[in-house]
This record gives structure tokens, C-alpha cells and sequence, in this order.
């Protein structure tokens, strides 16, 4: 019991971290309270989701802006796609970023935009880090038999 | 031989008087036969002659006394009966022939001596007539000089060229010697001599304006003549020996912009004029004649149209060019203050962000431990954090709305409200503070003032909060009082605020409300910066830091916004001060406690719980905000399905679905048009599915026109759950729903 109070407490201490660091928001706390006995999985769903649609517009973004003449309106229409995505899962960072990646868009920066992209790709693999340990934690608190805090 | 008695036989001595008798006769004879014949050969010779009537009476008679006295000669010697017959038929006819002529000519000779006259009279005439012909032709060479010289003059729009050229011309047509333009100097005190003919750089010396022939000169509109030894015409040193030439001078009017009234033509408004002089060539005799003139006064009165133009045509250019720079730094100015702007926003959007997540954790974790295990004491504290904090976040969306304000774009959020529970949430938040610094608040309302109004509730609360926060702030000792009233109309009309005009209806009241303290107090001076933004009176900010000053000034346009007017009173400094405001709130129709406003509030929560059975569908393109919608939802107990493209939504949405989720942000598809096509396909009387927009900007101007589309409600992501369920609940209940920011 001990260790699963531990690592409850631990899941805690790391989403509130996540929460401060401003990896997560409010957003992912909505999420997280519409897991319940009918949708266990709900999170780790959408998360995956989020991850597999996330990873295919990063690539898309990357092959979009090597070309020699760049279509922007591609390169938007991609970012706004990733903005939602991110701000439906309360990916904070990464939705930030996106806005600025849009108005780099908008001014047809192309410099901007290579650097957002590479911006966004960090904040994407950190966030995505963090998620996959907070799904890890849990996963070892279920398998001590605890339940996840909400 | 018969003698005849008539005739005494001549002396024998005078022979010699008859040998001369017969030869004059003989001539006598002669000439008067050869006097008709030179008559008729001449006037045979002449084309016309009136009174041949005349000359043949007269031939007759000459050539009968011709024959008389041809005759004569036979009658000298002895001489027959016949040739006495002869001389005697001859004489007869004579005779009467003479008598009738000089019966006629008494008639004939007044006509002749009148053709004499009339020939005179038309010699005159003639000499008249060419004189005049040679005037009206010297008239028309001066008129020819004049529009050749006109042309040339006009023909250019440049000031010197015309002046120039008009000396040359004026100089060739009449053959001057000199020919010189003086122009006014710009103080106009002196004459400036500007162009000559034969020079050609004058030296720019000047002569006074105020000299007798000057001012001769300008007070007539007709060429002068001038004395040669006038300061104007002393041009140049005398060249010849003998008088210099005659010198003519006239005005030239130098027009400006200001002197073209439509109705009077310039004669009187101008006022500046410039000299032209001319100088006949010296040595020779010639004088100035009329034509010459008025040729000169014709030209000076072109020169003064043409220079006008020219000098209109100049200022038009200046003005040009000046508008053309101003538009250029307009314009620049224009682009940099967009600039700002768009940095400004950009910066706020940003700041926004940053400051909300800070705020969105403090809200959520708070609401977090709420849940937990908490003492009374704690729960309490949790409680005032919770309220402060959603306080605070109204507060940096205010910041936004403060350039929103700025801009004219904020709206009230009106709702019908508990105005009696907002005076006591406000001595809630306030007591802590006070009580710290040892202030004693009190507040008492007056017993008529409604319990349920109609206005912007969290505004308001602001507004109280700023002016009571700011009491407590400045003040270290004493109390804090509140009065909140109903104004009647003689205190709304307040000399402090002379263009606050209530307007009363059945409907609205003017809530006063009066905070005193008895505090710093405020210097009367500085209280009309009190609600400058940004500024803070000196003495205030020496001893209390912290603040920027925004409080008041957000205040004041809140309360104007409800149609109000705030204002402070103080005596002065260390006597305490009063802050008063009015504003405008409606009564409510019923007072209904359950009405309460959208706005989540994480206290108060009466929406529907649960949605069992609603059937909903949703459009998103996105794949994990579809997933996250489906699964609020599903955790609402709806019954959901989704489709990622407005085609699918058409193709799927039926009578069965009760609400429609769509998400407008899709790029390349147009929110309204599949509002007006869903609606199309529910044209029956029967109602189709309630619309509700998601979006995830805050465009005011859209939600205006997704309300004309016929859309029921408009929601901003991210959704949370339990404004999931308000929203459900609203649209269900009210058919209506549109969620502000």
C-alpha cells in the first residue's frame, strides 16, 4: 500500500509539475474527468490519437517547407490542424508555439517558419516525453492495484 | 446794178477799216465754226456728258453767227437781193436760236455751277474716307501687334519668359530704343528694376515707390507719358546729342490668388503693381502716337492676366507638391501607427497566454484541492482563493478589453443578477484586507434598492471592488463606509458631470453608490488626473507602491459604458475623500432566482446534469478535438456521432439529431454555408437540429453573422466539461445561446 501511496503521490507531484512547467492546462484536466467506468482509456486514446496525427503533420510541415517555391497556405492550413489538435488536448506549449508558427506563416517568413517548425518538433517530442511517463506511472499504479487520482 | 438803199456807199478813205472788218469777220466766222467742232470733238471723246442738248443749241447758235458773219463778208461790196435773203434767213435763225439758248442756259447754268459743287463736296468726302481708312488700317496693325504679341506673352506660363518676352515684342513692334519692367520689392516700399530690353542682367537697383510720377502713373490704367529725366526712365547715359525720345510709362496690376472674387474683376482689389517703361528711340522725331498707346496698355493689361496665371499656376504646383509630401508622411504615419497597433495586440495575445496558464493552474488546482479533505477553515480559505483567482482572471482579460475598450469593441455582459449578494461578496473580499490594516468597512443600502437588476455583474464587481480597494489602500486609519442607493432624478444632474444626461424609462434605474473614507484625501488638483490612465498623483505613489494606475481609468469607461459617471470629492489632502458613481441597471421582469448567468461559476452550478438519449452530431475536422468533443459529450450521456467534413454533415444530418456541434475553423469551408444548408434541408415546418458553432478565436463580427445564419449558439474551444453542460443546457431550454468571452 505504502508504494502505491508513493507512487500516487509521485503521479501527483509530476502532473502538478507538468501543470507548472505549462507542458498541460486546463484542458487535459477536462479530459482526464471524462475518464470514467464506461471509458476507461479515454486519455490514452485521444493522446495516441494526438501523437499519430501530430507525428504525420510534422512530416508533412517538414516536406512542405523543403520545397524550392513554399505553398504557406499548405503550411497554415497544416499548423492550424496541429493547433487544434494540441489545444483540444491541452498540449499548452505546443499550441503556443503553433500561433506563433501562424503569424510567421502570414508574414511568409520562411526563415520563421523553419524555425518554428523546429520548435515545434522539440516541444512535440518533450510533451510527447512527458505524456508517455505520466501514462507509465499510471499504468504502474493500476498494476499495484491502486486507482489514479484525480 | 441795182444799189440797194438800205446801205450808204462807204467812204472811199476807209477802205482799210473794211479791209480789217472782213478779215475779222472771216476769222470770227472761223472760230465759230471750229469752236463746235472741237465741242463735239471732244465731248465724243468723253464718255459722259449730260447735256448734249446743251452743245448742239449752243453749236447751232455759234455755227448760224458764224454764218452770219460769213455771210458779212459778201455784204462789204455790192452785193445781190439773194445773198441779202441769205444774210437776212441767217440772221433771223440766229436770232432766235440765240434767244433760246440764252433761254436755256438761264436753266442750265445753276445746274453746271452744282455739278461743280457736288464735285467738291465728293472730293471731300473722298479725302474724308481715306482717312479714315487709314486709321481703322492702323487700328488693325495694332490690333495684329497686339495678338501676335498676346500669343507670344501667353503662349508660355513661366514668369520670365513672359516678361521677357513681352519687352522683346513690345521693344520690335514699336521700334523702341528701351524698354524696362520694374517690380515692387517685397516690402513694397521700392521698385525694383527686374528686366530690360537691351541690357541683359539689369542691376538691381531700386527706386522708392512714393515719387510723384509713380504714383501718376499708378492711379490711371492709361499709359502716361513721362518726362526722359524721370528716376524710372534714367536708364541709361544719353547717347545722342539732341533730345532723348519721348517715354510713355503704364501699370502693369500684379494680381494674387486672393484677389479673383467671382463678381468683381480686378480693378480695385489689387493693390500692388509693377511699372513698365518705354522709351522711344532719342534723335529722332517721332512721337507717341493714340494707337501706339493703347496698343501699350492693351499688352501691359495681358501681361497682368498672363503673370496671374502663371503665378496661380505656381501656387497650384507648391500645393501639389506640399500634398504630395503629406500624403507621403500620412501615410508613413499610417503604416507605423499599424504597425503599433498589430505589435500592441500581438503582445497582449501573447501576454494573454502567458499570463492565463498561470492563472488556469492556480484555478485548477484549487478546484482540485476543493475536492479533497479540508477543515472548515481551510475550505473557506480555499474558497476566497477560488474567488479571487476567477476575479483575477477577469482582470487580465480585462487588460485585453482595455485596448478592446479603447478601440470601442466591449460589450457588457448584461444578465440579471443579485444586487444585494454582489455588495456583500465585495464586503467579503474587502473585510481580510481591511481588518489587517485595522479599517473598519460598513455599508448600508438603502431599503428600496432592488434585490435582482439587470446589468454587467462582474463588471460592476469590479468597478465596487476598484473603488472600495482603492479606499482601503490609501487609507490608514479609520473606516470605510458604503451607502448604495436609488438616484432620483435631482441628484443625478450633477455639475461635476455636465454632460452626464439620465435618460429615465420605465425599466431602469440609476444606482448611486458612495464610498467614503477617511483617509490621505486627494489634492483638488489632481483630481481631474485621477482618471487619466497611467498617471499617478505624486504623493499617492510616493507612499503606496504597486498599481499601475489602470484601476480608475478601466473604472470610469466601464461606468460610462453603463451609462453612468463616477467622480471623487475631497476636501483636500488628509481629509478623506468620497468616491461616487451612478450607473444604469435594469429591473428585472421577474425576479427569478434560478436565472442565473451563463458564465460557469465554480460555486453555483444549475444546469442540467445529464443528457440521456440526445442525440448529437458533431463536425470536426480535426481528429483529436473530434475524439475530445465526442468523449464530453458521451460523458454528458449523449448519444454521438461524428463526421470530419461538411459533405458527411450534410449527408448525415437528419430529423433524429437534436443539436449539431460545428467547427467553424475548418479551412477551406465556410461556417455559414453549412448553416444555411442544413437549414435548407429542415425548410419544413418542422424544426431541424439545434446549431451550435465551436470556434476558437474570439471574432466578435463573426458571431454577429453566424446569429443572422441562423445559428443557435456559438461556443469558444476549449470546452470544458461542465461548460459542456451549461451550453447543452442553454441551447436545449432557451433555444439560444451565445457564450462571450
Amino acid at each position: 500500500m505504502d508504494g502505491v501511496v508513493q507512487l500516487q503521490r509521485q503521479l501527483l507531484d509530476y502532473t502538478t509539475q507538468l501543470f507548472q512547467e505549462g507542458f498541460l492546462n486546463d484542458q487535459f484536466t477536462q479530459l482526464q474527468q471524462l475518464q470514467d467506468e464506461t471509458n476507461p482509456d479515454f486519455v490514452v486514446e485521444v493522446v495516441s490519437l494526438f501523437f499519430e496525427d501530430s507525428e504525420r503533420l510534422l512530416n508533412e510541415l517538414a516536406n512542405t517547407l523543403d520545397q524550392q517555391s513554399i505553398d504557406f497556405r499548405k503550411v497554415d492550413s497544416h499548423v492550424h490542424q496541429l493547433k487544434g489538435s494540441s489545444s483540444s488536448i491541452g498540449a499548452q506549449r505546443v499550441q503556443n508555439v503553433c500561433i506563433a508558427f501562424r503569424n510567421f506563416c502570414d508574414a511568409q517568413n520562411t526563415e520563421g517558419c523553419l524555425k518554428c517548425l523546429q520548435q515545434v518538433k522539440n516541444e512535440y517530442a518533450l510533451v510527447k516525453n512527458k505524456l508517455e511517463t505520466l501514462f507509465q506511472l499510471e499504468q504502474q499504479i493500476l498494476a499495484a492495484g491502486g486507482s489514479i487520482p484525480m | 446794178m441795182e444799189s440797194c438803199d438800205c446801205i450808204d456807199p462807204p467812204w472811199p478813205g476807209d477802205e482799210l477799216l473794211m479791209k480789217y472788218q472782213y478779215i475779222s469777220d472771216f476769222f470770227i466766222a472761223l472760230a465759230y465754226f471750229s469752236i463746235p467742232l472741237e465741242l463735239i470733238y471732244f465731248v465724243k471723246k468723253s464718255a459722259v456728258f449730260p447735256y448734249r442738248w446743251v452743245l448742239v443749241q449752243f453749236g447751232a447758235f455759234i455755227v448760224l453767227c458764224g454764218a452770219t458773219h460769213l455771210i458779212n463778208l459778201w455784204t462789204f461790196g455790192m452785193h445781190s437781193r439773194n445773198v441779202e435773203v441769205v444774210m437776212t434767213t441767217a440772221k433771223v435763225l440766229t436770232a432766235v436760236v440765240s434767244c433760246v439758248t440764252a433761254l436755256m442756259l438761264v436753266h442750265i447754268i445753276p445746274d453746271l455751277l452744282s455739278v461743280k459743287t457736288r464735285e467738291l463736296f465728293l472730293k471731300n468726302k473722298a479725302a474724308e474716307l481715306d482717312r479714315e481708312m487709314g486709321l481703322i488700317r492702323t487700328q488693325e496693325e495694332t490690333g495684329r501687334h497686339v495678338r501676335m504679341l498676346t500669343h507670344e506673352i501667353r503662349s508660355t506660363l513661366d514668369r520670365h519668359t513672359i516678361l521677357k518676352t513681352t519687352l522683346i515684342e513690345l521693344g520690335r513692334t514699336l521700334s523702341l530704343e528701351e524698354c524696362a519692367l520694374w517690380m515692387p520689392t517685397r516690402t513694397g516700399l521700392e521698385l525694383q528694376l527686374s528686366y530690360t530690353l537691351r541690357q541683359q542682367n539689369p542691376v538691381g537697383f531700386t527706386i522708392p515707390i512714393q515719387h510723384p510720377v509713380i504714383n501718376q502713373v499708378f492711379s490711371s490704367n492709361r499709359a502716361v507719358k513721362i518726362s526722359p529725366n524721370c528716376p524710372v526712365a534714367r536708364l541709361r547715359p544719353l547717347a545722342g546729342k539732341y533730345m532723348p525720345g519721348e517715354v510713355v510709362a503704364v501699370r502693369v496690376p500684379l494680381l494674387h490668388l486672393s484677389n479673383f472674387q467671382i463678381n468683381d474683376w480686378p480693378e480695385l482689389s489689387t493693390k500692388r503693381y509693377a511699372l513698365m517703361v518705354l522709351m522711344l528711340p532719342s534723335d529722332s522725331a517721332r512721337q507717341w502716337h493714340v494707337h501706339e498707346l493703347e496698343l501699350v496698355e492693351v499688352v501691359a493689361d495681358q501681361v497682368a492676366v498672363a503673370l496671374s496665371h502663371a503665378a496661380i499656376l505656381e501656387e497650384s504646383m507648391r500645393a501639389r507638391d506640399l500634398l504630395m509630401e503629406q500624403n507621403v508622411a500620412l501615410d508613413l504615419a499610417r503604416r507605423e501607427a499599424e504597425t503599433a497597433v498589430r505589435a500592441r495586440n500581438d503582445f497582449l495575445a501573447v501576454m494573454n497566454h502567458e499570463m492565463r496558464t498561470p492563472m488556469h493552474a492556480i484555478i485548477a488546482l484549487s478546484s482540485l484541492l476543493q475536492e479533497t479533505e479540508l477543515t472548515p477553515e481551510q475550505r473557506l480559505m480555499v474558497e476566497a482563493i477560488l474567488k479571487s483567482s476567477s476575479l483575477l482572471a477577469t482582470l487580465i482579460n480585462d487588460v485585453l478589453d482595455l485596448s478592446r475598450l479603447e478601440d470601442g469593441s466591449l460589450q457588457l455582459e448584461n444578465g440579471t443578477f443579485n444586487l444585494h449578494a454582489l455588495f456583500r461578496e465585495v464586503l467579503y473580499l474587502i473585510k481580510p484586507i481591511a481588518s489587517v490594516k485595522k479599517l473598519f468597512v460598513s455599508s448600508s443600502l438603502a431599503p428600496d434598492l432592488p434585490e435582482f437588476a439587470v446589468g454587467d455583474e462582474k463588471r460592476l464587481m469590479q468597478i465596487m471592488l476598484n473603488v472600495v480597494g482603492n479606499a482601503v489602500k490609501f487609507s490608514n486609519e479609520g473606516n470605510i463606509s458604503i451607502f448604495a442607493f436609488i438616484a432620483k432624478s435631482e441628484s443625478l444632474r450633477d455639475s461635476r458631470a455636465p454632460d452626464f444626461f439620465p435618460v429615465h424609462s420605465d425599466n431602469h434605474f440609476y444606482l448611486r453608490v458612495q464610498v467614503k473614507d477617511s483617509g490621505a484625501g486627494i489634492d483638488p488638483q489632481d483630481i481631474s488626473k485621477l482618471f487619466t490612465k497611467f498617471a499617478q498623483c505624486q504623493s499617492l505613489a510616493a507612499r503606496n507602491s504597486g498599481g499601475s494606475g489602470l484601476g480608475l481609468a478601466i473604472c470610469k469607461r466601464f461606468v460610462n459604458l453603463m451609462g453612468g459617471h463616477i467622480w471623487i470629492e475631497s476636501e483636500g489632502l488628509g481629509k478623506g475623500s468620497t468616491a461616487v458613481f451612478i450607473v444604469k441597471l435594469g429591473i428585472p421582469e421577474y425576479s427569478n432566482e434560478s436565472k442565473l448567468p451563463f458564465f460557469p461559476k465554480v460555486s453555483a452550478n444549475h444546469c442540467q446534469t445529464n443528457f440521456p438519449g440526445l442525440k448529437v452530431l458533431v463536425m470536426d475536422d480535426n481528429g483529436v478535438s473530434r475524439s475530445v468533443t465526442k468523449g464530453l459529450l458521451v460523458h454528458l450521456g449523449c448519444d454521438v456521432t461524428t463526421v470530419s467534413s461538411a459533405d458527411d454533415c450534410l449527408r448525415v444530418v437528419s430529423q433524429e439529431h437534436n443539436v449539431v456541434f460545428l467547427d467553424v475553423c475548418m479551412p477551406g469551408v465556410d461556417g455559414y454555408e453549412v448553416a444555411i444548408r442544413i437549414h435548407e434541408k429542415f425548410t419544413t415546418c418542422r424544426q431541424g437540429p439545434l446549431l451550435v458553432a465551436l470556434m476558437g478565436n474570439t471574432d466578435r463580427v463573426t458571431k454577429e453573422n453566424y446569429l443572422r445564419v441562423g445559428i443557435n449558439g456559438v461556443v469558444l474551444k476549449p470546452v470544458s466539461v461542465d461548460k459542456m453542460r451549461c451550453v447543452l443546457s442553454e441551447v436545449l431550454e432557451h433555444r439560444f445561446l451565445f457564450e462571450t468571452c
